[in-house]
């Protein structure tokens, strides 16, 4: 149990709220409404997604105060608890492609191919082009295409030919390319990078305890964000660690943890040494 | 090592134009199929939308509307629909809006995309949710198909109407053919037909032979330069009245051109 | 405009006498010529639905009925339709159609109370019903087997059924669904006419100036009949006034000048407001030459009770009543004159606050002077009645009154021809036949009746509501031509044409369908078999009779082609062949019958009630139904064996041999030359080819004889030469029904009017009088003589060709809203929907188009009640609750204090609410009025 206690939490929490969705719909339920787009939580506080309404501005859309104070809450809510957070503990696709990941260990699919070089940067380029393009079409075009909204959405008010941008996105991860989606193109997932740059909530690495063994490393998603592994204690400070906490689980030797404090200090030394 | 330089130079402009190429042809592909599924003109949204370019804007696609309408008359469009996906709409024919006097699905709209303005009215005082003024389309009789027209006492839709006599009326006509008996024609007013639908779903005929259609689509719409001579109200179109130069095959070129180019005139 | 109307009369008569001597042939024979070309059929028959009865044609390709279009020859509707009629072709096509016999059985298979239906066969099925109908003569004697019959039945059906049960049985047990629907209106035509039925025709909405809609939603319930209405408008939109008279607004108004909501049950006050503006205000409007000479004045007893359950009965004394529904029934015995009625009856000697005890509804009625008339008028003042009348709250009262004012002016106008059509409004009502008389007594002052343009005219709400209940006389005190089962030489005549001896019928007819239910509850009727109706969602107090049906011991059978609730609350379910697989014929509201083929064959093993009444005729003998039977009161039947014997039957003789399959029914042969039965099936007469296995095991190979037109035939002898004549069968499968009575081949447009009606005419003639009108009809035609409030002179004198002005008070219904239950509720139907919707729920398009009954309220009282439109709310009586979505804005817009809910949804079952007081004349029930409250769910 211990070594999957985070994956059962963040498979609690990723599929409750879809259930809360779900039942929102199906049955009535007020204790979440709506979906990740926008929601309105025990019939009062509005909740959107940050990028959502980014790209709606960016369209011109002239906006109610609901949805912004709903956006700036959940803005608040990731740079606090780290932004890519919203990929590991509540994105539903993240289900799907940690499927797929998986499934590509089991299999070893990735000893057989050959490594096709696509950068990590694309996920930005994507976002901005989501930005440009809500501009010039007029509408948030991130929004139109979104796997992710087709999801939540599909959940709670029918799927459609939904299953198939899921079925794209998991054979992709699958057989061409390691962590395609997540790690690589999703500019939602860019955003929350980029929006987590300075949150408090972080895994930390005690290099003193790691004996190499480089399980941490295998079951990343972002494995860059672990450059420090066995060289230096310290804080993982990437905006675009997930804050999974798969390394912390699958660490036998105690030398990962999250850690609130510690990055603090680091961030203030380092400020300090900046200086 | 002569060689790197102009090799590393090169590898880094192709990159950087693979990076453009492979960026332009991403967005080309994307605004394509933006544009191709925002395109959804027979489109029918939820009571006090904003036009249809400002509502895609400012949609947030949360479904909290849907959520709200107790007849489950509105869904949000699935992938596959052809509509924009994501987006809440109606089928008359399936469901159709059945103008609650409340009109639930409005106030909880949060991003002003259902707009609460447009379908409220003052009353006493009082800011009072108005059905009267909601505005989703226009149902339209296919005359060649309403058995109505046909002389058969039907007028379902007349009846289904929640406006009856405002938004749908009957024009009596005589059945010369029987000589004894007349027809019953629903008539649908524009002005106060709010699309619901309630015609549409009632509708006997095998496909409805009354439909609501979006307004921009049902409606035309007549040019400013022309007021009715006997409707004082007419002349409100006059607000956004401008004279305009007019261009035809015929006045394309100037005047002058024109009079000098005398080749074919004998 | 004189001209033209003349010419119209020609016409319509030239049209008439051509259609009688057959000469639509030409376009018969051009629709065979076509027919060969084509892969369907296309024949003849009347709409399934109201008795407005619209002719139709039928496609019919490979044994199913695929269309159905207008008949454009056909006079009524010239081939339109309204929007059930446009869906006959679908009416018998329901993926829930009957096919099999259906009982309750236990795991053993045998007949089980609390058993679950299983399919049995139909020889089973007959020995069940064999079974339980000598278990109920046992027990209860003829009275113990009761039928709900019906206005839907095909004139044969009726025939067959009624012959059966008080020819075979010796039970007058039998009652249609008509009764709910037109009882008042023939107690109203008898009471004053002598004779059952209305004097005018659909002609006069082309003729007249003025129609006065009274209690009738005739856009929704008769639309092409309104389709009439609204081109006689048009074509002279100044002249031709429409006033709609009603309890609420709804479509009628649309095209009326005059709108007059009253309060429920004032409609009795208006009349005589009316009457009193003619003998007060405008004596000179009065045509004395027509009423001496045609009129005699009358007055009754007015503490005559609502019909509803009396002291004394035996549910009452089980206890079956709770103490809230009593509160109502105790009004049945007496009541507590109020203000309101005070003044009307103070003429009849109560003033407010007088206790009046009320004896069993009686018939009873004597003439008075006109004098005595006048006296009985002079409360209803413009004030008076306007101020128990209005309506609506929200409108004034010098509104109100400037309407009634215009409203009696419009009938007084000199020269202003005036019909006044009614429906459920008039006759569902606890004096029904009070206010149907009412209405004539206008007419007759203004000599507006009988007169082409002009009259008082009951439209029938069913198909056959007249041709089949009323003139084939499935009414528990009728037989066929307006004769009464209580009078012996009627009797001694239906014995002689039924070959049956005299002394078989049973004297007694007073078990009407509510006593029918009442009597299974009380445990006296032990058999009940329902026939083409749905009678345990179309009565009042309806969890009664569910109740009784399904607790006590007794057997019901339903006749049905759908599972409706009646099949539901029954033992045993026999399927039935639907309207266009059988041959029939229905009699519309203005007299005209309408015949056509069997088209199709059956769905399933399903077989014509018909056939099902002749095979439960087999299994009964002489002795098991014709000797000495017991009757209520300590009465008797007598042995008619003895008597039997003597006419050559012998105890082992069946009913089959006597009734239907005798010399006489055999001599109409079966005959496949025969123009009229060549090409169509005869499932009875023939068998068919779906060999279905019949009531003896065997294969049905048919009757071997014509056994519809032997019905219709036999039927229609008891008619012709008593101002009821019915021309011969086949002539109505040549022609678009004809009105009758038809007299040398030619129909009656105008009964009682010497000019049009040859019966008048002779009538005048024989006694030598030469007047303008003769009301013939023979019943209560000699009357004592008295005052309003009683007789004083015993000794009866003639009235011959005379008909009646009665001196009729308003009155309070029995139940009227109060603290408790503060609004009135009144039930109805919808355009979309027949009945109790068996047939069109199962219709998509109606489904779709109507697909629930709604609670049609005020926006005030709504508001008021914390209820939005859309809402669900309970409405409760003090019999029941039935929860409806609220509906502020719909079709009918009811004023403030009345709530309208339709009975067509049997998940909205409103008669569980609704009162089933009745006429204590005509015992219809009174659907319109009652007291309940809204609550929010």
């Amino acid at each position: 149990m211990r070594k999957i206690r985070y994956l059962l939490m963040r498979r609690f929490t990723q599929i409750g709220i879809l259930i809360l969705y779900f039942g929102a719909n199906a049955y009535g339920w007020t204790i979440l409404q709506g979906n990740l787009s926008a929601s309105l939580l025990f019939e009062t506080v509005p909740l959107a997604d940050p990028f959502a309404l980014l790209q709606m501005l960016f369209a011109g859309a002239v906006l109610a105060t609901d949805v912004i104070v709903g956006a700036l809450i959940m803005a608040l809510f990731y740079a606090v608890i780290g932004g890519r957070a919203f990929c590991s503990w509540v994105c539903p696709i993240n289900m799907v492609t940690d499927l797929a990941n998986w499934l590509r260990r089991k299999l070893g699919i990735s000893d057989v191919q050959k490594r096709v070089y696509m950068s990590r940067n694309v996920r930005y380029w994507v976002m901005v082009m989501a930005l440009l393009l809500s501009a010039a079409m007029g509408l948030a075009a991130f929004e139109l295409i979104s796997p992710i909204a087709m999801a939540h959405r599909g959940i709670a008010f029918g799927m459609g030919f939904g299953v198939g941008a899921l079925v794209i996105i998991f054979l992709f991860d699958l057989f061409v390319h390691e962590n395609a989606w997540c790690g690589y193109v999703c500019p939602l997932g860019g955003f929350y990078s980029i929006l987590g740059k300075f949150s408090l909530f972080r895994v930390k690495h005690d290099a003193e305890a790691c004996t190499l063994c480089m399980k941490c490393k295998e079951v990343c998603p972002e494995k860059e964000v672990l450059f420090m592994i066995g060289k230096n204690s310290g804080s993982v400070l990437m905006g675009a660690c997930t804050n999974c906490a798969r390394c912390i689980e699958v660490c036998d030797d105690d030398a990962l943890d999250f850690s609130i404090r510690s990055q603090l200090e680091k961030t203030i030394e380092q400020t300090k040494e900046k200086a | 090592m002569k060689k790197e330089l102009p090799n590393d130079r090169r590898k880094f402009i192709l990159s950087m134009a693979r990076g453009v190429g492979l960026s332009a042809m991403g967005a080309l592909i994307w605004s394509a199929y933006v544009d191709e599924v925002k395109a959804a003109p027979l489109i029918l949204r939820p009571p006090g939308a904003l036009d249809e370019p400002d509502f895609l804007k400012t949609c947030i696609k949360c479904g909290l509307c849907v959520e709200a309408c107790p007849y489950d008359t509105l869904i949000l469009a699935q992938p596959g629909d052809n509509n924009p996906i994501g987006t809440p709409f109606f089928v008359p024919r399936d469901v159709p809006c059945y103008m609650c006097d409340d009109i639930p699905c409005v106030p909880v709209c949060p991003t002003g995309a259902l707009v609460q303005d447009s379908v409220t009215s003052e009353i006493e005082g009082e800011l009072t949710w108005d059905i009267t003024k909601m505005d989703m389309g226009l149902a339209v009789v296919d005359a060649e198909s309403c058995i109505a027209f046909w002389g058969i006492q039907c007028d379902a839709c007349y009846r289904a109407c929640p406006l009856m006599d405002v938004a749908i009326s009957l024009q009596y006509d005589k059945n010369e053919r029987t000589g004894k008996h007349a027809f019953l024609k629903p008539v649908v007013h524009a002005d106060a037909c709010t699309g619901c639908g309630l015609c549409e779903r009632a509708c006997v005929t095998k496909k409805a032979a009354i439909y609501v259609l979006p307004n921009e689509v049902a409606l035309g719409e007549v040019g400013d330069h022309y007021i009715k001579g006997w409707d004082k109200a007419d002349e409100a179109r006059l607000k956004d009245a401008k004279g305009e130069t007019t261009v035809t095959d015929r006045s394309n070129r100037s005047a002058v051109d024109s009079l000098n180019d005398a080749e074919d005139l004998y | 405009m004189a001209m033209e109307r003349r010419d119209f009369l020609k016409s319509a008569a030239a049209a008439s006498a051509a259609s009688a001597i057959g000469m639509s042939i030409p376009t018969e024979a051009q629709a065979k010529a076509d027919a060969a070309q084509s892969d369907w059929r296309w024949d003849k028959a009347a709409c399934r639905f109201c008795g407005t009865g619209c002719g139709i044609m039928l496609a019919t390709k490979d044994e199913r009925i695929v269309a159905v279009k207008g008949d454009p020859a056909a006079p009524v509707n010239r081939g339109l339709n309204c929007i059930k009629g446009y869906f006959n072709a679908k009416i018998m096509y329901g993926a829930d159609r009957l096919t099999q016999p259906l009982l309750r059985m236990n795991s053993k298979g045998e007949f089980d109370k609390k058993g679950k239906f299983a399919p049995v066969s139909w020889e089973r099925a007959f020995d069940e019903m064999e079974v339980n109908i000598k278990k109920a003569l046992k027990a209860s004697g003829p009275e113990g087997v009761g039928v709900f019959a019906s206005g839907q039945y095909t004139v044969m059906e009726g025939y067959a059924a009624q012959k059966m049960m008080k020819g075979g049985f010796r039970s007058n047990a039998i009652d249609p669904n008509a009764r709910h629907c037109m009882a008042s209106a023939v107690v109203g035509f008898y009471q004053t006419f002598g004779i059952d039925e209305p004097s005018g025709c659909y002609d006069d909405i082309e003729l007249t100036d003025t129609i006065v809609s009274w209690g009738s939603n005739m856009a929704e319930m008769h639309p092409i009949l309104w389709s009439r209405v609204t081109d006689r408008k048009l074509t002279d939109p100044d002249r031709v006034k429409v006033i709609n008279m009603s309890t609420y607004r709804h479509r009628t108004s649309d095209l009326a000048d005059i709108e007059i909501i009253f309060s429920p049950n004032t409609d009795l006050a208006l009349w005589n407001y009316i009457a009193r503006e003619i003998v007060y205000n405008n004596p000179e409007s009065i045509d004395w030459d027509f009423v001496k000479k045609h009129i005699i004045f009358a007055s009754q007893p007015v503490n005559i009770g609502y019909g509803l359950r009396r002291a004394g009965e035996k549910s009452l004394k089980d206890g079956k009543y709770t103490a809230l529904e009593m509160e109502t029934i105790d009004k049945e015995m007496q009541k507590v004159v109020s203000e309101k009625e005070a003044p009307a009856l103070q003429p009849f000697g109560y003033k407010a606050g007088d206790v009046m005890k009320n004896n069993p509804g009686s018939l009873a009625h004597w003439e008075i002077e006109f004098d005595e008339y006048k006296k009985f008028l002079d409360p209803y003042t413009l004030d008076y009645v306007a101020e128990i009348s209005k309506g609506d709250p929200n409108e004034s009262i010098e509104s109100f009154q400037a309407k009634l004012q215009t409203l009696a002016d419009l009938y007084i106008e000199k020269g202003r021809k005036v019909v006044s059509f009614w429906t459920m409004g008039m006759n569902q009502h606890t004096r029904g036949t009070w206010v149907n008389t009412l209405s004539y007594n206008v007419h007759f002052l203004l000599n507006k009746q009988a007169r082409p343009g002009s009259g008082a005219f009951s439209l029938t709400g069913q198909p056959s509501a007249c041709g089949t209940a009323r003139e084939v006389g499935t009414f528990c005190h009728r037989l066929p031509a307006d004769m009464m089962v209580k009078n012996p030489k009627h009797r001694a005549i239906t014995e002689k044409a039924w070959k049956i001896p005299d002394g078989t019928l049973n004297p007694v007819g007073n078990q009407h369908i509510m006593k029918i239910h009442r009597d299974i509850e009380d445990g006296v009727v032990k058999f009940a078999w329902v026939n083409v109706c749905n009678p345990y969602q179309d009565t009042a107090s309806a969890s009664h009779w569910i109740k009784a049906a399904r607790e006590m011991d007794n057997f019901i059978v339903t006749s049905d082609g759908y599972p409706g609730i009646s099949a539901k609350v029954s033992d045993l379910i026999l399927p039935s062949a639907m309207i266009y697989e059988k041959w029939g014929a229905y009699g519309n509201a203005e007299r005209r019958t309408q015949h056509w083929r069997q088209q199709v064959l059956p769905v399933g093993d399903a077989m014509s009630d018909t056939w099902q009444w002749i095979e439960l005729s087999k299994r009964f003998t002489v002795k098991d139904v014709w000797g000495e039977q017991p009757l209520r009161g300590n009465k008797k039947l007598p042995d008619v064996i003895a008597k039997a014997k003597a006419m050559g039957y012998n105890e082992d003789t069946t009913m089959y041999e006597i009734l239907f399959a005798n010399e006489r029914a055999k001599s109409y042969k079966v005959d496949l030359n025969d123009d009229i039965q060549a090409g169509y099936d005869d499932s009875e007469s023939r068998g068919d080819s779906r060999n279905v296995v019949g009531s003896d095991g065997k294969v049905f190979k048919g009757y071997g004889f014509f056994i519809h037109k032997y019905l219709f035939e036999e039927y229609a002898d008891f008619g012709r030469g008593h101002a009821h004549d019915l021309a011969p069968f086949d002539v109505y499968h040549k022609v678009r029904g004809l009105k009758w009575p038809v007299v040398d081949g030619k129909e009656t447009q105008w009964r009682f009017n010497v000019k049009y009606d040859p019966y008048a005419a002779k009538a005048n003639k024989d006694a030598g009088t030469n007047n303008s009108h003769a009301f013939y009809g023979k019943l209560a035609k000699a009357l004592p003589h008295g005052d309003l409030k009683g007789v004083k002179d015993p000794a009866k004198k003639s009235l011959a060709n005379k008909a009646k002005i009665f001196a009729r008070p308003y009155m309070d219904p029995p139940e009227m809203p109060d603290k408790a239950y503060p609004l009135w509720l009144s039930t109805g139907r919808v355009l979309e929907h027949w009945h109790s919707g068996t047939m069109t729920m199962r219709v998509p398009e109606l489904y779709r188009a109507v697909p629930e009954a709604l609670c049609y309220m005020h926006p005030a009282d709504a508001k008021g009640l914390g209820l939005k439109r859309g809402d669900l709310a309970w409405v409760d009586s003090r019999r029941g609750q039935v929860k409806a979505r609220v509906e502020t804005r719909g079709r009918n817009r009811p004023p403030q204090g009345l709530v309208f809910v339709p009975w067509f949804d049997e998940k909205v079952f409103i008669n569980k609410v609704c009162l089933d007081a009745t006429c204590p004349q005509s015992k219809q029930t009174d659907f319109k009025k009652c007291a309940v409250k809204v609550t929010k769910v």
